[in-house]
Order: structure tokens, then sequence, then C-alpha cells
């Protein structure tokens, strides 16, 4: 009881919380980032802008054409053109619209790719002056965004 | 029920909202107000209605799992177990026991990072600036596993039907660790700046009174149920994803006021790290993800499965025809139940004290509205 009176008269309550602020205000403590100057590195995991894989030794895409992201797609926002080559029978990706204005960044159309070709990326600046540059056409995916760089 | 005690000339009707700081989104509350006594309180939803339940009726089972992250946002990964325990259910499978364990530590995490979005800005309503920024540098460590894991910060559709997609990263347990470490003396500076506050246990206690009787018959849960001394938490009364093989205590309060729900929330911070560092210690190694179709076609039948959410019953009703798509999908949203008894805690009140019993309910108006 005394005790009790004791801490409230000399307001011992505030002081451990001031206590508290006092010890965050050290330097090491500093957890803001300075975004455009410095670029934060996500996760390597992280689901960004999508991205069209090309295949590295002959500059072809790996995409098949079969339409599998397109199905998976809960916003339907992917649209897949495909022509059939008259002499391998095989189809051939002729165009590929992505929506990224729409795209909730889910991931099922990079788990619905059969051969790694859908792939979403570590890029997360998709900022677009209209809507229509947030439609992707398949030179955008193959190629990326190309955000602005800042210098300071 | 509205008290007929108005004198007429001093009745005043205020909206409060939708555009208010601490209303936590776009909640209107209608106050009758005589003078500053709150004599009626009316809530008007719907200022964030997206029709989530209709658009689980046109996507098939597996493209709706994304759009239950969006329904509670601060707790995302708790809203994905629990859609994906009611079609498990219905398709009768289990996730396998390392994707159960998997399930348990994200979701706990989940379980900090809402109380703490709770606390730091329940706290920031009632005048106390400080704890918001310290309790969102831990979170940010939490969304810094999360994205770690399974690519995204907040909306994570972190599990699938029938288990996982991601296998764990070098270096998750540890890091997981690291976390608890360092997480269980920051609960202490939090309960440093605010438990013994004398201003804060002015503003908290007896202010938005709800008994336990109160509780059951509004259908509230959680936090708040807890707190007005029911031990009543889903993870024990019916356990599911492996919770009945861990050891937890269930914190309950006393007269069910604001400040024993602070308590009791602080607590579950302590036993959710418990949680955690158990299932981090042996996580069983094996698959991660059951046999499932690639198209999931569940039979005739429906299903209510609910999990003990951060903050309270968190339902999922799926009816399913036996086609791809669900035929309905009915959500119990924690939050929507509990703001029913906000006009009865705020009745007879201050207008002061609306802001705290707001703060208090932890509502996502994400969630009540859906």
């Amino acid at each position: 009881m005394v005790k009790r009176i004791l801490r409230s008269v000399f307001l011992v309550d505030l002081f451990e919380g001031l206590w508290v602020t006092f010890r965050s205000q050290h330097p090491k403590n500093i957890y803001t980032e300075q975004y455009p100057a410095q670029r934060p590195q996500v996760a390597e995991r992280y689901r960004g802008a999508p991205r069209l894989n090309i295949n590295p030794d002959n500059g072809e895409t790996l995409c098949i054409g079969c339409n599998l992201c397109a199905l998976a797609c809960p916003e339907n926002l992917i649209v897949v053109g495909t022509e059939r080559d008259e002499k391998t029978k095989r189809k051939v990706l002729t165009t590929f619209t992505y929506d990224t204005s729409r795209c909730m960044f889910c991931g099922l159309c990079e788990d619905a790719c059969p051969v790694d070709a859908l792939e979403l990326t570590q890029d997360f600046e998709l900022a677009s002056y209209t809507r229509e540059g947030a439609i992707w056409d398949r030179q955008m995916l193959e190629e990326g965004p190309r955000p602005t760089s800042y210098k300071f | 029920m509205a008290d007929p005690t108005f004198l007429d000339a001093t009745e005043l009707v205020l909206n409060m909202g939708p555009q208010h700081p601490s209303t936590h989104g776009v909640l209107r509350v209608i106050l009758k107000l005589d003078g500053e006594k709150v004599m009626g309180a009316d809530c008007v939803i719907g200022y964030l209605h997206r029709g989530v339940e209709k658009i689980g009726e046109n996507r098939t089972y597996q493209m709706f799992a994304p759009y239950v992250d969006r329904m509670d946002y601060v707790a995302a990964v708790s809203n994905g177990l629990g859609y994906c325990l009611a079609v498990e259910k219905l398709l009768s499978v289990e996730a396998p026991p390392r994707a159960q364990v998997v399930r348990v530590i994200l979701t706990e995490l989940n379980r900090i990072a809402s109380h703490l979005i709770w606390l730091g800005t329940h706290a920031l309503d009632v005048g106390a600036l400080t704890p918001v920024f310290y309790t969102f540098r831990e979170r940010e460590e939490i969304l810094n596993i999360f994205e770690a894991y399974c690519g995204a910060r907040l909306t994570t559709h972190a599990f699938r039907i029938g288990g996982l997609q991601y296998e764990l990263y070098d270096g998750f347990e540890e890091r997981v660790k690291a976390f608890c470490d360092m997480f269980e003396k920051r609960v202490d500076d939090y309960e440093a700046l605010l438990t013994g506050n004398r201003i804060w246990i002015n503003r908290l206690r007896k202010v938005g009174i709800l008994n336990a009787e109160d509780c059951k018959a509004y259908g509230v849960t959680g936090p708040l149920l807890r707190a007005s001394g029911v031990k009543w938490d889903l993870r024990k009364a019916q356990p599911y994803s492996g919770y009945e093989n861990f050891d937890f205590e269930i914190p309950t309060g006393i007269q069910g006021d604001s400040y024993d729900r602070y308590v009791v929330r602080m607590a579950e911070m302590r036993q959710s790290v418990r949680i955690i560092r158990q299932a981090v210690a042996n996580i069983p190694a094996g698959p991660i993800m059951a046999k499932v179709p690639k198209v999931i076609k569940p039979p005739v039948g429906e299903v209510y499965v609910s999990i003990e959410a951060p903050k309270g019953e968190l339902g999922y009703f799926i009816v399913s025809d036996g086609s791809t798509q669900p035929y309905r999908v009915r959500v119990r949203p924690p939050s929507f139940v509990n703001l029913q008894a906000l006009e009865k805690m705020a009745r007879g009140g201050l207008v002061a004290d609306i802001v705290v019993i707001i703060g208090t309910i932890d509502i996502v108006l994400g969630e009540v509205d859906r």
C-alpha cells in the first residue's frame, strides 16, 4: 500500500514509460528507409511484376502457349494468343497480354505454368501515367519495367 | 430499447464517421447525444462492401483463396487457413503434419501482427502516440518473415488447399527464433509504456463493460469474450491443424472492460510466442502437400469450419453442388459479430469513450463489410 502511494506520488509509472522512449532514440534503432535514394531489397520469392522468360541460349520465348496461366487466373487478366505452325504442327506464341492494373499478385499463374515461362519477379515499381500503360504486352513482359532512378 | 429520457431540447444526433480517424476505416456511427452522454449508437456499415461471398460463387475453389486474404487484411494468413481447412474438410483430406506445423507458426505470427496493429492504433486513439511506432517496427519483422516465405507481405496467399505451395527457406527457423527472443523483451516495453500508466488506466478501466451473459447473447467471441472471464478458445475447444499438440494457456480477464481486453491481448501475444517456440523446435519432415486433384470437385454437401482468428471465431460455411465452383460461400467474420455489441457497450458512456470502445473491439472494416 505504502509502495503504491510512493509510486504514484513520484510518478514512477510515467517515468518507466519515458525510459523506454528514451532508450529507443538511439541511432541504431532507426528503421526508416530513404526510399527513392535507397532501394529496398525485397525477398527472393517476392511476387511483383510479371515476366515472360526467354531462353538465354537462343533468345526464343519459353512459353509454349498452353493457356494454363490464363485459366488459372482468378481475374481473367491474361490473354494468350497462339497460332499453329504449319510445318511442325506445334503452337507458337504470337501475343501475350497481362493486365497489371487488375492483378492481385496471388501467384496462381506462375504456379500453373508447366515450363516456368511466366514468373512474378522482384520488380515492384509498376506505376504508369496512363491506364493503358498498366496493360503489358509481350515485349514489355519480356523486357521488364524500367523504373526511373533518382540521383541525390 | 432506446432510453426515453431525452430532454427534447438537448438531443443531438451526431454522425461519427465514415471518415473519422478512430473508426479504423469507413464505419459510420450515428450517435444520439444528451450533452456529453451517449444515449444511443447505431452503426452504419457497408461502405467497403465488395461482395466477396458473391465472388466466391463465380470462382473455382483454388481461385477464391486469394480473395479471402482481402477480408481481414491484417490477419490474411488466418483467413487463408480457415478457408483451406473448410475446403479440405469438404474434400475429406488432411494437410500433412509438416504443413500443419508450418501453418500454426505462420498463423500465430499473424496473430501477433494483428494484435500489434490493434495495440498501436488503439493506443493512438486514446492518445498514447509512442506505442504505434514500436509496434509497427516489430510487425515489420513479421511481415519480412512472411515476405521471405511466400513472397507477399500483407495479402499473403500463403496456404493452398491440401497443404502449402512453398517449402520453407533456409534460415526460417533461426529467423523465427530470433524474432521470438526479441519480441518477448519488446512486449515488456509495451507493458512498461501502458500497463501501469495512470492515464491509460483511467481511460480504459470500467469503459465498455460487457459481461459474460451479454457476450454470449450477442455471439461475441475472441478476446472480448475471454476478457469477460469465459475460458473459450477454439484452439482448445475444438483443436484444428494440430493445436492439440501445443502447450499454451487461455488468458482471461475478470470484469470485461476495455482494460481487461488489453491485458488479455497482451497475454495472448506471449502465449503465441510460446506456441511458436514449441512449433519451430520440431518441424516434422515430410511432404507439404496432400494428394489433392488438380481440378477440385468436392462431393455434394455443406461444411462449416471455424478457427480462432485473432479477432474471434472466424467461420466458413461452404455449400458444394458437386461442380468446380462453390454453390455458396458464407463467412462468419468475427469483427462483424463483435461490432454488434458496440451499442450495448457505448450507451450511457461519454463521447470520448466511443473511440476507446471502437478501438477495443478491434474491427477491420474489410471484414465487417466483406
